[in-house]
């Protein structure tokens, strides 16, 4: 049974890693899709953390490139001075956790608010950090830091990626996965049932921060180039349309969404004058049609399972 | 042996009185009812018991037979761990989970794997998310939900809602069980089945009840002993024979309501 439910997604996995492994070996994937597809495993990482927070943890988060940027700078400075191979998983590591004790320190005051309220003291965050960035003499201020090395190739973006699908994934089937829900669906029930929801919602924030940092670093690892302007508030806005189009409360919605919207965004970089016009046209046609997002609040696994379940039944009743 | 000991609780919102010089005494096993007039601070003196908010003056004690432990200034999660759980008035499931998550959360405080074992997978986490499993489908079915496990809390009917309140606080494995008006909305033969319900699982998981409730059927026919609480204060209290006969509770309460009763 519990060997059952971990295939499809042990399939997926595999079949991901060794398409794009050929697509690459044959050179159909060329430098500039590669790009693509690092943009596309980072925006993964982003979105499916953020939808811990604030699809599942129920807390309105606008500071996600904040976190985004500690992971990047701190991996940064580490592969400037170290860079090796042991030097980058070092700065990912250190990027992740700097990032997430931000996560701790910025969630123990700021998580007492609610809804709009906590927005708008993660949104001020973010921008603190970014000025702290844009100040310091070591990232060098606005200018940023250029020619780092690139470490990031298909083996360690599908390692980070797939790892953190795997680890939010379990968390999420775990208990204190469900405190973090329960917090979502009713704060003063959750309490009175036993859930320390203080406690959880700083853990799903941190949690969040932590992969955030990690995305960071990865991209610091690739595109060897980061500048503070990179993590502004549109960072955090992309973020959440990811998270939104997809499904709050959705880990596989965050996937698909986070692949749909930059294979289009791709795409639409051949009509450079009304990109920005059909990419905001179409967010606002999905919202109408679909308000719960892609996905709304299910996996497709659980889609798929209720699909073939009804087929079945099906197949029953016209036997009898 | 008095299982809650409640003296002088005092809350004031403002220059608002809410509830003023409480004194509540509970026994082991005991089911008591709290009634009183719409807006007489009953919810207030829950919301107290269990810590969502915090009394202005007064003590609040459970003994759980080792030792006295106070829960004045606790916060809610801690006040549930010492065995007090509750429904809510205006029901308050978990929507969009279903039956058996809602369940498996309130055992959450009896989990012993942390965030790690979460996240890995490692550890006791499969032999205890098992057990948790098990110990949430036993409970469901002995409170006649295990067919409703996998439907979602929000589309079970208002019954079942609120049966599944109380199979929720259950779950936290209390030995005081607080009930906000687990009869509101029913009809007089589902409001029939729910008394027996509540006595059943007083009998099957040794509880001390206080329940708060509008529906005298109910409050007459389970309770051993009524509170009657009127603008904050209790102004009797006694078996429901001395309740229906007071003075004082007729004239703040029951008046109308006697000459049917």
């Amino acid at each position: 049974m519990k060997k059952r439910k971990n295939l499809p997604l042990i399939i997926t996995l595999a079949v991901t890693y060794v398409a794009v492994w050929a697509l690459q070996a044959t050179g159909i994937v060329n430098d500039y899709s590669f790009a693509v597809i690092v943009t596309i495993g980072i925006n993964i990482i982003l979105a499916t953390s953020l939808n811990l927070v604030t699809g599942f943890t129920g807390q309105f988060s606008l500071g996600h490139a904040g976190f985004m940027s500690i992971g990047a700078y701190t991996c940064a400075l580490i592969t400037q001075k170290n860079p090796t191979i042991p030097g980058f998983l070092l700065g990912v590591a250190a990027g992740a956790t700097a990032a997430a004790l931000v996560g701790v320190l910025v969630g123990l005051p700021t998580l007492r608010l609610r809804g709009d309220y906590l927005a708008i003291a993660t949104l001020g965050m973010a921008e603190i950090i970014r000025v702290v960035f844009l100040n310091l003499e070591i990232t060098n201020g606005a200018a940023g830091l250029s020619f780092l090395p690139q470490f990031v190739n298909w083996n360690w973006l599908f390692l980070f990626t797939a790892g953190t699908l795997v680890l939010l994934r379990n968390f999420l089937n775990s208990s204190p996965g469900r405190a973090c829900i329960s917090v979502r669906e009713d704060e003063i029930a959750a309490e009175s049932m036993g859930v320390n929801t203080t406690k959880y919602k700083v853990t799903a924030f941190s949690m969040g921060a932590f992969f955030a940092g990690v995305a960071g670093a990865l991209y610091t690892s690739y595109f060897f180039f980061i500048k503070p302007d990179l993590f502004n508030f549109n960072k955090s806005i992309d973020i959440l349309v990811i998270v939104v189009l997809g499904g709050m409360g959705s880990l596989s919605g965050s996937v698909i969404a986070a692949v749909l919207l930059q294979l289009i965004s791709t795409w639409l970089a051949a009509f450079p004058e009304v990109r920005m016009v059909l990419y905001a046209a179409m967010l606002v046609a999905i919202m109408l049609f679909r308000p719960q997002g892609l996905l709304g609040s299910t996996e497709v696994s659980a889609v798929i399972s209720r699909r073939l379940s009804k087929i079945g039944r099906r197949a029953k009743e016209e036997e009898v | 042996m008095p299982i809650l000991n409640v003296e002088n609780l005092t809350k004031t919102f403002g220059g608002l009185t809410a509830v003023s010089g409480v004194n509540l005494t509970l026994e082991s096993g005991e089911l008591v009812g709290l009634i009183g007039p719409n807006g007489a601070g009953k919810t207030t003196v829950f919301n107290l018991l269990t810590g969502v908010y915090h009394p202005t003056r007064g003590s609040v004690t459970l003994d759980r037979g080792h030792g006295a432990v106070s829960l004045v200034g606790k916060k809610p999660y801690n006040i549930c761990k010492e065995g007090v759980a509750r429904t809510f008035q205006n029901i308050r499931l978990f929507r969009s989970l279903t039956v058996l998550d809602n369940v498996r959360i309130a055992m959450h405080q009896n989990v012993r794997y942390g965030i790690a074992g979460g996240l890995f997978h490692m550890g006791s986490y499969k032999k205890e998310e098992q057990a948790l499993l098990e110990k949430a489908q036993s409970l469901l079915s002995m409170l006649g939900l295990a067919e409703k496990s996998d439907e979602l809390a929000a589309n079970l009917s208002y019954g079942e809602q609120r049966h599944l309140e109380i199979a929720r606080a259950l779950a936290t494995d209390p030995a005081l069980l607080l009930l906000d008006e687990p009869a509101a909305g029913m009809n007089p033969a589902e409001t029939a089945q729910l008394t027996s319900f509540i006595a059943q699982i007083r009998r099957d998981f040794g509880l001390t009840i206080l329940l708060i409730e509008h529906d005298m059927s109910l409050v007459m026919t389970i309770c051993e002993r009524i509170y009657v609480l009127d603008y904050g204060t209790v102004i009797a209290a006694g078996t429901p024979g001395e309740i229906k006969t007071d003075k004082r509770v007729i004239e703040a309460y029951l008046g109308e309501d006697m000459g049917n009763a």
